[in-house]
C-alpha cells in the first residue's frame, strides 16, 4: 500500500496524474452549501443542548454520608433522567455535592428522593438549590471578543502575508464553514455542550486556518510570476498546488485523527458521556471537515475569486488563446492538457551524453 | 546541542524547585481533575441598596479577575440560588490567594503628604532624634483639620514611613482594612514609590463610573493620548471639588491626591484646576492597557458590596481519576498509532518524526511542570485532550518538510541539495501557519477569561514547542542523516529512495558519479507521454521553423508578387512565440 501511495505521490507532484479539484469547483461548492444548510437547520432543530456550565441547572447536596461513592449518585439520578449525567464530587468529608443540568422542577424532587435512598439517609439531609452558570453570558462574551479580534488580525496577516486579500477571504469562509459544520453536527448528535466542547471549537478554529494557511503556501509558491509566462493559466497552478499537497493534507489529517479517533473511542464507548468525548467529537468533525475545505473549498474559491481580477481574466484568455492557435497550427488539441502540467526537469543523461574529447593532434 | 541545553536547563530549574523550593516533579491537577476548595461567599451591600442579580454578576466578574490576574489557575465561579457566589480554586490554594477571593476591594481618595523613593529612609528627620519607637506620638490632629495638611504625619507615622520598603514583595500584596479618619503609608502598586496619605477623603462607592478612551481635545478632535474618565455622583461631586479646589492651590506633592485600593496607591494624579462637576479626566504616560486597568479597578472600588465567607470547604474532583487514566490510555494508543502510520509512510525517516514527537512530549511536560510551579498553571482534562491533538499539529510541520523533501529529490537533486531546498521552503510554511496558530493563542489569551484562557495558553506553548523542535532537532538531524550512505544513497527502506519517489533515469550524485535508476524499478515510471504544450510546440525546432516559414515565403514569392517585407515576417513570428512559451 505504501508503495501505491508513494507512487500515487509522485504523479501528483509531476501532474502525471492530476484531479481537477479547481476545475470542478461548482461540485464542491454546492456540497459545502449543502453541509451548511443542513448544520444551519440542525442547529435551529434540534439545537445546541448548552450544560450546567452554560445555564446552571440544580444542585444537591446530601450531608452526613458515610461513603463517597459517586456511582451510586449517577445511578440515582439516571433512574429519574436517563439522559441527565450529573457532576459529582465530595464536599468535606461527609457530604456530597450533585449538579444536574436539566431537571424539571417535578424531577428535582424525585432526584432527591432517590439520593436520600442511594445515599441511606432522610430525606432532609439533601438539600436542593439553583446554581448559576459557570460560564456564564461574561464569560462567552469575552470568548467570541477573542475570536473576532482574532478574525480581523489573522486576516490583515494573512492578506500581507500572501499580499492578496483574496486569499485571506476564501481562508475565512472555509472557516465559517468548517465552524458551522462542526457546531452543527455536534448539535445533530444532542450531546451536552460542555467547556471541553467549547474548547474543541476553538481548536478547529486554528487548525482550519492552519491548514488552510499550509495550502495556500504552495499555492502562493506555484503561483508566482504565473503572469510572466503564458502556458498555463492560474487555475491551473493552484490546481496543480493542491494536488502537490494532497499527499501532505491526508498524512497530516490521519497523524491528527489517529489519536482523537482513539480519545473518541474510548471516550464514547467505555466511559460513555464525559469531558473525553465531547472534546473528541468536535475535533473528530472538525479535523475532517477543516481538511475537507482547505483542499476542496479554500482554493478554489480562491481561484473563483482571483478570476475576476483584471489582470488574471486577461491572462487566462491570452493563454487559451495561444492554445487555440497552436492547436490549430499544429492539428493537435491542446487546449487541454490534460496532465504533465509540471515542468519536467532536465536531468544529467550520463558520461555517454557528454562531448567526446577531441582527437588529438586536431588543434 | 542547542536543544539539549534547553532541555537539561528546563529539568534543572525543575529539580532545584522541588530541593529548594514547593516546586513538584509532575504538572499540578485543575479543579476537574484534583478537586480543590470550594469557597462560599455572601455579598452585602455596604450602602442600603439591595443586591441585584447583575451586581451578583459584577461581583463574579471582579472575583475572577482577581483570580485570572494571580496566574492561569482554571478557576470555576458560579452564583448560587441567586444571592451566594460559590468559587472553587483548585489544589489547597495559598492563604494570599484565598484572601484575594474573600476581601473586598476597598477604594478610597486621600490627600498626598509626601512622597518618596521606594526604599527606606537610612536616617529618620533630624526633628525625631535616637527616641524608640513607643514613645512616639501618634495623635493625630483635631478633627477640623485641613486634609492635606502635614500634622497628619505624625512621629509613629513618619516612622513606619521611613522604614517602609516597596522593593519587597511582601509590601506590594496591599489587603488589610485601612482606617479612613487618620493618615497612611503606602506603596505604589508597582512598588515605584512610597507615600505618606492623609485622611480618606472621598470613598471608593461615590465614583458612578469609570472607563478608558482616547483624550478628546478642546476642539472635539480625538487626540493620541489614552485617558481615564470618571464620574462622580452628587455627593462625590461636591466633595470633589472641594478636595480640588484645595489641592490646585498647593504646591507638589501635595497637589495630588492617591486613589488607593487594598492600601495600595493605584495613581496619585496631580491636580490642576478645580473640578466641580465631578467628571474628572486623569491623563499621564497612560498606555490602551493601563488606561483600561485603572478604569477597572476603579470600577472594582465603586462596587458597593463586601463579601462575608459562609463556608470553606475541600471538594473533590468532579472527574474520577478513571477519566484521566483512560484518556492518557488513548492518548497512548493514539501515539502508537501515529508511530506506525509514519513508520509504514516514511520508512526509517519515521524514526525521525518519533523521535521529534517523544522529544517534544519530553520538553511539554517538563514545561508545564515549571508553569505549574512558577506560575500556578494547572492541567485540567480539556488540557490533556488539547496536548494529546497537538501531537497532530506537531506531526504536520514534520511531515510538511519531509514532503518537501521528497519533491525537491522528485526534481531530481541530492539528498544533501533536497534537504537543503526543501528546509528553505518548508521553513516558510512552518513559520507562517505556525505564527497564525500563535497569534490565535496570544489573541485569546488577552482577551478571554477562565477556561479558553486556559486553553489558549496550551496553543500557544505547543506552537512554540513545536518550533523549537523543528529548528533544532528535526531540520538538524536532516542534515546529519542525509551525510549517511544509508539515506544519503536511497536505501529502499530510508523513505527517501529516489527510484520510488519517481526519479527516471541518470542523476548526478556528486564527486563525478551518477546514479542510474535500475529498469526493474522503472517500470511504472515509463517517461510519460507529454502531451503539455512544452512537448508539442517545440516538436518543430527553431531551425524547422524557420525553414518552413522560409519556404512558405519562397511559395509565396513564386506565386504573387510579395515583398521582402513578407520575408522577414515569419521568422519575427517565430522567434516571439519562442520567447512567449
Amino acid at each position: 500500500m505504501a508503495v501505491g501511495f508513494a507512487q500515487w505521490g509522485n504523479d501528483l507532484y509531476t501532474g502525471r496524474r492530476s484531479y481537477g479539484i479547481v476545475g470542478r469547483r461548482k461540485i464542491w461548492f454546492t456540497i459545502a452549501a449543502l453541509l451548511v444548510t443542513v448544520s444551519a437547520v440542525l442547529l435551529v432543530v434540534p439545537g445546541l443542548n448548552p450544560g450546567i456550565d452554560f445555564r446552571g441547572g440544580s444542585e444537591f447536596t446530601i450531608s452526613g454520608v458515610s461513603t463517597s461513592n459517586r456511582q451510586a449518585a449517577v445511578t440515582a439520578v439516571a433512574s429519574i433522567d436517563p439522559k441527565e449525567v450529573p457532576q459529582v464530587s465530595a464536599v468535606g468529608t461527609s457530604s456530597i455535592r450533585v449538579q444536574t443540568s436539566n431537571l424539571a422542577n417535578t424531577q428535582v424532587e424525585q432526584v432527591r428522593l432517590a439520593l436520600a435512598d442511594a445515599y441511606k439517609v432522610s430525606k432532609d439531609s439533601v438539600a436542593s438549590s439553583f446554581v448559576g452558570p459557570s460560564w456564564g453570558q461574561d464569560v462567552s462574551n469575552k470568548a467570541i471578543r477573542g475570536i473576532v479580534v482574532f478574525l480581523i488580525l489573522v486576516t490583515v496577516v494573512m492578506a500581507l502575508y500572501f499580499r492578496a486579500w483574496r486569499m485571506a477571504v476564501a481562508a475565512l469562509v472555509a472557516l465559517g464553514h468548517d465552524l458551522i459544520v462542526t457546531v452543527g453536527l455536534y448539535a445533530g448528535i444532542g450531546w451536552e455542550v460542555t467547556p471541553a466542547t467549547v474548547i474543541g471549537f476553538l481548536t478547529i478554529l486554528g487548525y482550519s486556518i492552519y491548514d488552510t494557511v499550509v495550502v495556500f503556501d504552495k499555492v502562493r509558491e506555484n503561483t508566482q510570476g504565473v503572469l510572466e509566462q503564458s502556458r498555463f493559466t492560474y487555475a491551473e497552478q493552484a490546481n496543480l498546488a493542491v494536488n502537490q499537497t494532497l499527499v501532505r493534507s491526508i498524512n497530516t489529517t490521519v497523524v491528527a485523527l489517529l489519536p482523537v479517533g482513539s480519545i473518541l473511542f474510548i471516550g464514547a464507548f467505555i466511559l460513555g458521556a464525559g469531558t473525553l468525548r465531547d472534546i473528541a467529537l468536535a475535533l473528530f468533525v472538525g479535523l475532517v471537515v477543516g481538511a475537507f475545505s482547505s483542499i476542496f473549498l479554500a482554493t478554489p474559491l480562491e481561484v473563483a475569486l482571483r478570476m475576476r481580477e483584471p489582470a488574471i481574466a486577461a491572462h487566462d484568455a491570452k493563454v487559451l488563446a495561444a492554445r487555440a492557435a497552436a492547436s490549430e497550427e499544429l492539428g493537435v488539441d491542446v487546449s487541454v492538457p490534460s496532465h504533465a502540467v509540471q515542468l519536467l526537469p532536465g536531468g544529467h543523461l550520463g558520461n555517454q551524453a557528454q562531448p567526446r574529447r577531441r582527437k588529438q593532434g586536431r588543434r | 546541542m542547542t536543544l539539549g541545553v534547553l532541555i537539561v536547563a528546563l529539568f534543572a530549574a525543575i529539580a532545584g524547585g522541588v530541593k529548594w523550593s514547593n516546586g513538584t516533579t509532575a504538572p499540578k491537577l485543575a479543579l476537574d481533575l484534583e478537586g480543590g476548595t470550594q469557597i462560599i461567599l455572601t455579598p452585602t451591600t455596604t450602602d442600603a441598596s439591595k443586591v441585584t442579580s447583575s451586581t451578583i454578576s459584577q461581583a463574579i466578574d471582579i472575583i475572577r479577575q482577581r483570580v485570572d490576574s494571580s496566574g492561569v489557575a482554571e478557576a470555576q465561579i458560579t452564583s448560587q440560588g441567586g444571592n451566594n457566589i460559590v468559587v472553587a480554586l483548585p489544589g489547597k490554594p495559598s492563604e494570599a490567594t484565598l484572601n484575594l477571593v474573600r476581601e473586598s476591594a476597598q477604594m478610597r481618595f486621600r490627600p498626598v503628604l509626601m512622597t518618596a523613593a521606594p526604599t527606606p529612609t537610612a536616617t529618620a528627620t533630624p526633628g525625631s532624634g535616637p527616641t524608640v519607637a513607643p514613645t512616639l506620638s501618634n495623635t493625630p490632629p483635631a478633627a477640623g483639620t485641613d486634609a492635606s495638611s502635614t500634622s497628619w504625619v505624625t512621629p509613629a507615622l513618619q516612622a513606619q514611613y521611613d522604614a517602609l520598603d516597596c522593593t519587597k514583595p511582601s509590601n506590594l500584596v496591599g489587603g488589610g482594612g485601612d482606617d479612613p479618619k487618620v493618615g497612611l503609608v503606602a506603596c505604589a502598586k508597582d512598588g515605584s514609590a512610597k507615600y505618606a496619605l492623609g485622611p480618606v477623603e472621598i470613598e471608593g462607592t461615590e465614583i458612578t463610573n469609570a472607563s478608558s478612551g482616547l483624550k478628546v481635545g478642546s476642539n472635539g478632535v480625538v487626540t493620541n493620548e489614552w485617558v481615564v474618565n470618571m464620574t462622580f455622583n452628587s455627593a462625590g461631586s461636591a466633595q470633589f471639588a472641594t478636595t480640588t479646589a484645595r489641592l490646585a492651590k498647593l504646591t507638589s506633592p501635595q497637589n495630588r491626591f492617591a486613589m488607593v485600593l487594598d492600601r495600595l496607591v493605584i495613581s496619585a494624579p496631580s491636580v490642576s484646576a478645580v473640578i466641580p462637576d465631578g467628571r474628572a479626566e486623569i491623563s499621564g504616560s497612560f498606555t490602551r492597557t493601563s488606561a483600561a486597568t485603572l478604569a477597572n479597578q476603579l470600577n472594582f472600588g465603586a462596587l458597593p458590596l463586601t463579601f462575608t465567607v459562609q463556608s470553606e470547604e475541600q471538594v473533590s474532583a468532579t472527574l474520577g481519576t478513571e477519566q484521566l487514566q483512560k484518556g492518557l490510555l488513548a492518548g497512548l494508543i493514539g501515539l502508537v498509532l501515529v508511530v506506525g502510520y509514519s513508520l509504514v509512510q516514511y520508512r526509517t525517516l519515521g524514526f525521525v518524526t518519533v523521535a521529534s514527537l517523544a522529544l517534544a512530549a519530553v520538553i511539554s511536560y517538563g514545561v508545564i511542570t515549571l508553569l505549574s510551579w512558577t506560575q500556578g498553571y494547572r492541567l485540567s482534562l480539556p488540557g490533556v485532550a488539547g496536548l494529546i491533538v497537538a501531537i497532530g499539529i506537531t506531526a504536520d510541520s514534520f511531515i510538511v518538510y519531509f514532503e518537501r523533501v521528497r519533491d525537491e529529490l522528485r526534481d531530481g537533486r541530492t539528498l544533501v541539495g533536497a534537504v537543503d531546498k526543501g528546509w528553505s521552503r518548508a521553513r516558510r510554511t512552518i513559520l507562517a501557519s505556525d505564527a497564525v496558530n500563535f497569534l490565535a493563542a496570544t489573541v485569546l489569551y488577552v482577551l478571554a477569561v477562565g477556561g479558553v484562557r486556559g486553553f489558549a495558553f496550551t496553543l500557544g506553548l505547543t506552537t512554540l514547542i513545536d518550533l523549537l523542535i523543528v529548528f533544532t532537532f528535526t531540520h538538524p538531524v536532516m542534515m546529519l542523516l542525509a551525510k549517511t550512505s544509508f539515506f544519503g544513497d536511497g536505501h529502499p527502506a530510508s523513505g527517501l529512495d529516489p527510484r520510488r519517489l519517481g526519479v527516471r533515469g541518470v542523476r548526478y550524485a556528486g564527486r563525478g558519479r551518477v546514479v542510474t535508476g535500475t529498469t526493474e524499478d522503472l517500470t511504472v515510471l515509463d517517461v510519460p507521454e507529454v502531451s503539455s504544450l512544452r512537448a508539442a510546440v517545440p516538436a518543430r525546432t527553431i531551425a524547422e521553423r524557420r525553414k518552413a516559414a522560409a519556404e512558405a515565403a519562397e511559395a509565396a514569392a513564386a506565386g504573387a508578387d510579395a515583398g521582402d517585407a513578407t520575408e522577414a515576417e515569419p521568422a519575427q513570428t517565430t522567434s516571439t512565440e519562442r520567447n512567449e512559451s
